[in-house]
């Protein structure tokens, strides 16, 4: 007897998308003076829209628009300010379903984590952050901190919604104004949060949205008039945008790749650290700069910890985004589906064994499915090259010392877990591993009081809790 | 010490017969077991009460769970009335379906076995709360003779309560050996045994800890289900505590070749639960459990809320609650 679950597909009825969108400038969606480009659904490959591609003269308007309004967004009171940030968090979450069905729609995450956790987290971050927006000056960052100016911020395809509600919320909170590109594969979350700015009666010019691809990225950060530059993305872009300010007086925060490692100790609530491993690298199809894409298993539980994964792999549902029951979407794009096979290959290539769950993939659409290599060490490129998709580098360890060694042996730094029933073998852990962020006991957990962001090639500055405010405020170190 | 086993021990069980030699062996094991995080196993509970079931694979979870209902009464106010309607329904649970399924067993008091058995015969299992039930708080002596009268009164299975105190206070082998000599007073004169059912009592065990040791020291005491609670403490059953026993008989059966059965009991009130549960065990233990041999949910308002759904499904409207018995 086996219980089939039947489809459950949220309906996609609650969302209106248009077949083209312009620019968000001052307030208005205008018409861009460059050429259009098309969004995708990964899931099915149809084309939801096309979507204007800002030249270098839309994204001047939008700076310029940026610049007047920061006059007297600025000039507001902290407590005026936050009344319209406290009202875009309640439009989010009143109309938080619509939300989350466009973002699983144009991006391919399954529509339980855009249900469930992207957009709750949203929408609690712009409360997090009204909240401080009239109380900046006891945030133990200086008297009398001041904005900074015009913040250029580009932001990636893995979390569209959520990652602009971490530029644009401290941002705003602190008087700045914001010119944002989405990212080129998922515009449409973001240009339905213009609306919902035009719908919190937002002055004009305080949040300006120009989508496009990387030439548009590149003519918001190097924009003359932009004061501030905040990416999350590839390492790579992020050093190419570190060169394009280097020189100029912009402050810049980056958000980077990561490579992180998962760390089980013999002592582990296993049952849970099974759980913790797959949420840790399979969340949001391991489209996540902190995942935790290594695996490093203490080798005497290494055999009993495998088998339990792969077990629980095996109830992993992927499918349409939109049914209710998948766990598992769409990977969000060819090229990225390319490069996540390519590394593979490579892993195969190296010598590393490859096992993924046993499921039939939609014949059309972007997909990969949830893959684990095991036989890694650190000499393969598996295991050091952020993959960024559902595979799973298992290296294994013998002793705490040799764990932190293997942790921190990588460019990257942005996260780490531990997983342990003893308390001070955490706290231990925490100090020695040099990431931002030490998850114990779980993974992937996000909250806008805590903060987040890198050591070493995983970026610099902190985004959210009281240190994401010294971003975007004069003089503020992170 | 009786530690043999009325009837043929499982040969994977022969494994752990060091574990619970003495004591300290015991207690060694059962402080062996991985430990459970509370916020990690809470948290899977809840992501798997988010699965949707709708159309087919409603109708089909709503009809096992009916199968797999332990329809109960358990108050001082029973009467042989009550109980005899109560039977009746468990035979013919929604009178004007006959393809209402009927559901696995009632469950009384061990003094009203014989009523319950004279209407339901060998259709339905009879189920009988024993050893000093609710609080286990009796000599050995008096709980065995309460199981044995219940076996001999026709009880086809068996739900026994473990002295919490003795657990609680690290008494595992007191514990262990009174599981032992109750399936030892379930065995029958024709040498066949009346299914035993182990309550723990979740609510007043605390912790997932406690609840994980106290499943594999069950199971390791020959039991032939586990269950949670009595229904007289609160919290009664909920997700993450099954969740744990679930995994508990996932893995008892991986390391022994031994399958166990899982009860919760008490606070499951509506169909939406129960599919709730269903989702869990699926997931969880497998699919080899989803059957009233190996899943049972105790309860009684459940039986009720299921019908309306089942009738729902079929009819694409709900009926008043006057449209199914209220016993």
């Amino acid at each position: 007897m086996a219980f089939e679950y039947a489809p459950a597909p949220e309906s996609r009825s609650i969302v209106d998308i248009k077949p083209s969108y312009g620019l968000f400038i001052d307030g208005e969606f205008v018409d861009g003076r460059g050429a259009s480009f098309k969004t995708v659904n990964p899931a099915t490959e149809e084309t939801l829209a096309e979507v204007a591609e800002a030249s270098d003269a839309d994204v001047d308007l939008a700076v310029r628009a940026a610049r007047r309004a920061f006059r007297g967004w600025s000039r507001m009171s902290g407590k005026e300010r936050a009344k319209y940030l406290f009202r875009i968090a309640r439009i989010i979450q009143e109309r938080g379903r619509e939300l989350a069905v466009l973002e699983s729609i144009d991006n391919g995450k399954p529509i339980k984590e855009s249900r469930d956790v992207d957009v709750p987290i949203v929408a609690a971050h712009f409360f997090y952050y009204a909240g401080w927006a009239d109380k900046l000056e006891h945030a133990g960052l200086g008297p009398n901190p001041q904005p900074i100016g015009v913040a250029g911020q580009v932001i990636p395809w893995n979390f569209p919604l959520m990652m602009l509600a971490w530029k644009v919320a401290p941002a705003l909170a602190c008087g700045n104004t914001v010119v944002l590109k989405p990212a080129e594969t998922t515009p449409l979350t973001a240009l339905l949060f213009a609306e919902i700015c035009q719908q919190a009666d937002l002055p004009p010019g305080v949040v300006n949205i120009v989508t496009g691809a990387g030439g548009t990225g590149q003519a918001v950060v190097s924009h003359p008039d932009v004061d501030k530059v905040a990416f999350t993305g590839s390492t790579e872009v992020g050093k190419a945008i570190a060169r394009a300010v280097a020189g100029t007086d912009k402050k810049v925060t980056l958000e980077l790749g990561g490579k992180a490692a998962n760390i089980v100790f013999d002592d582990a609530p296993i049952d849970q650290a099974v759980d913790g491993i797959v949420s840790g690298i399979f969340f949001n199809q391991g489209h996540v700069c902190c995942a935790g894409s290594r695996l490093l298993v203490q080798e005497s539980v290494a055999e009993e910890v495998l088998a339990r994964l792969k077990r629980r792999m095996g109830t992993l549902r992927l499918g349409d985004p939109l049914d209710k029951n998948t766990d598992i979407g769409a990977i969000n794009s060819r090229e990225q589906l390319d490069r996540i096979r390519e590394l593979s290959d490579i892993g195969e290539a190296e010598g590393a064994e490859r096992w993924a769950v046993a499921c039939d993939l939609p014949s059309s659409g972007f997909w990969f499915p949830p893959t684990v290599f095991t036989g890694v060490t650190q000499a393969h490129r598996i295991a050091r090259e952020e993959v960024f998709g559902p595979v799973l580098s298992v290296l294994t360890f013998r002793t705490p010392a040799e764990a932190v060694e293997k942790a921190n042996n990588t460019p990257y730094g942005l996260s780490a877990g531990v997983w342990t029933e003893k308390g001070s073998r955490i706290l231990h852990m925490a100090s020695q591993l040099r990431a931002g962020v030490v998850w114990a006991n779980t993974f992937n957990k996000f909250d806008p009081a805590s903060p987040f962001g890198g050591y070493k090639e995983s970026g610099y500055g902190r985004e959210g809790g009281r240190q994401g405010l010294a971003a975007y405020l004069k003089g503020a170190e992170a | 010490m009786p530690t043999t086993a009325p009837t043929d021990p499982a040969p994977g069980l022969a494994a752990y017969s060091e574990v619970t030699a003495s004591e300290a062996s015991l207690r060694r094991f059962l402080h062996g077991l991985p430990g459970v995080d509370q916020v990690g196993a809470e948290a899977r509970a809840a992501g798997l009460g988010t699965r949707s079931i709708k159309t087919t694979a409603k109708a089909w979870a709503l009809d096992l769970a009916i199968r797999m209902v332990d329809l109960t009464t358990l108050e001082g106010q029973d009467t042989p009335g009550k109980v005899r309607a109560l039977a009746s329904k468990a035979l013919r649970p929604d009178p004007a379906d006959p393809t209402c399924p009927s559901v696995a067993a009632v469950c009384v008091y061990g003094d009203l076995v014989g009523e319950v058995k004279a209407i339901v015969g060998d259709q339905v299992n009879v189920a009988a709360v024993a050893t000093a039930f609710p609080s286990g708080r009796a000599s050995m002596d008096v709980k065995l003779a309460d199981t044995r009268d219940a076996v001999a009164a026709g009880a086809d299975e068996i739900d026994m309560v473990i002295d919490r105190g003795a657990f609680l206070a690290g008494r595992y082998l007191q514990v262990f050996e009174e599981i032992v000599a109750t399936r030892e007073a379930c065995v029958r004169p024709d040498g066949s045994h009346a299914h035993l059912k182990v309550i723990f009592e979740t609510g007043e065990l605390q912790t997932y800890d406690n609840v994980r040791r106290a499943s594999w020291l069950a199971m390791l005491a020959g039991t032939d289900f586990i269950k949670t609670s009595t229904g007289k403490v609160q919290p009664a059953a909920t997700l993450p505590v099954t969740l744990v026993m679930l995994e508990a008989v996932r893995d008892f059966r991986e390391a022994t070749g031994v399958q166990i059965g899982v009860k919760p009991a008490g606070g499951i009130r509506t169909a939406k639960d129960a599919i709730k549960y269903l989702v869990m065990v699926n997931e969880i233990a497998g699919d080899d459990w989803l059957d009233p041999d190996w899943f049972r949910f105790g309860a009684s308002t459940l039986l009720n809320d299921l019908l309306m759904q089942r009738t729902k499904m079929t009819t694409g409207r709900y009926s008043g609650p006057d449209y199914f018995t209220l016993d």
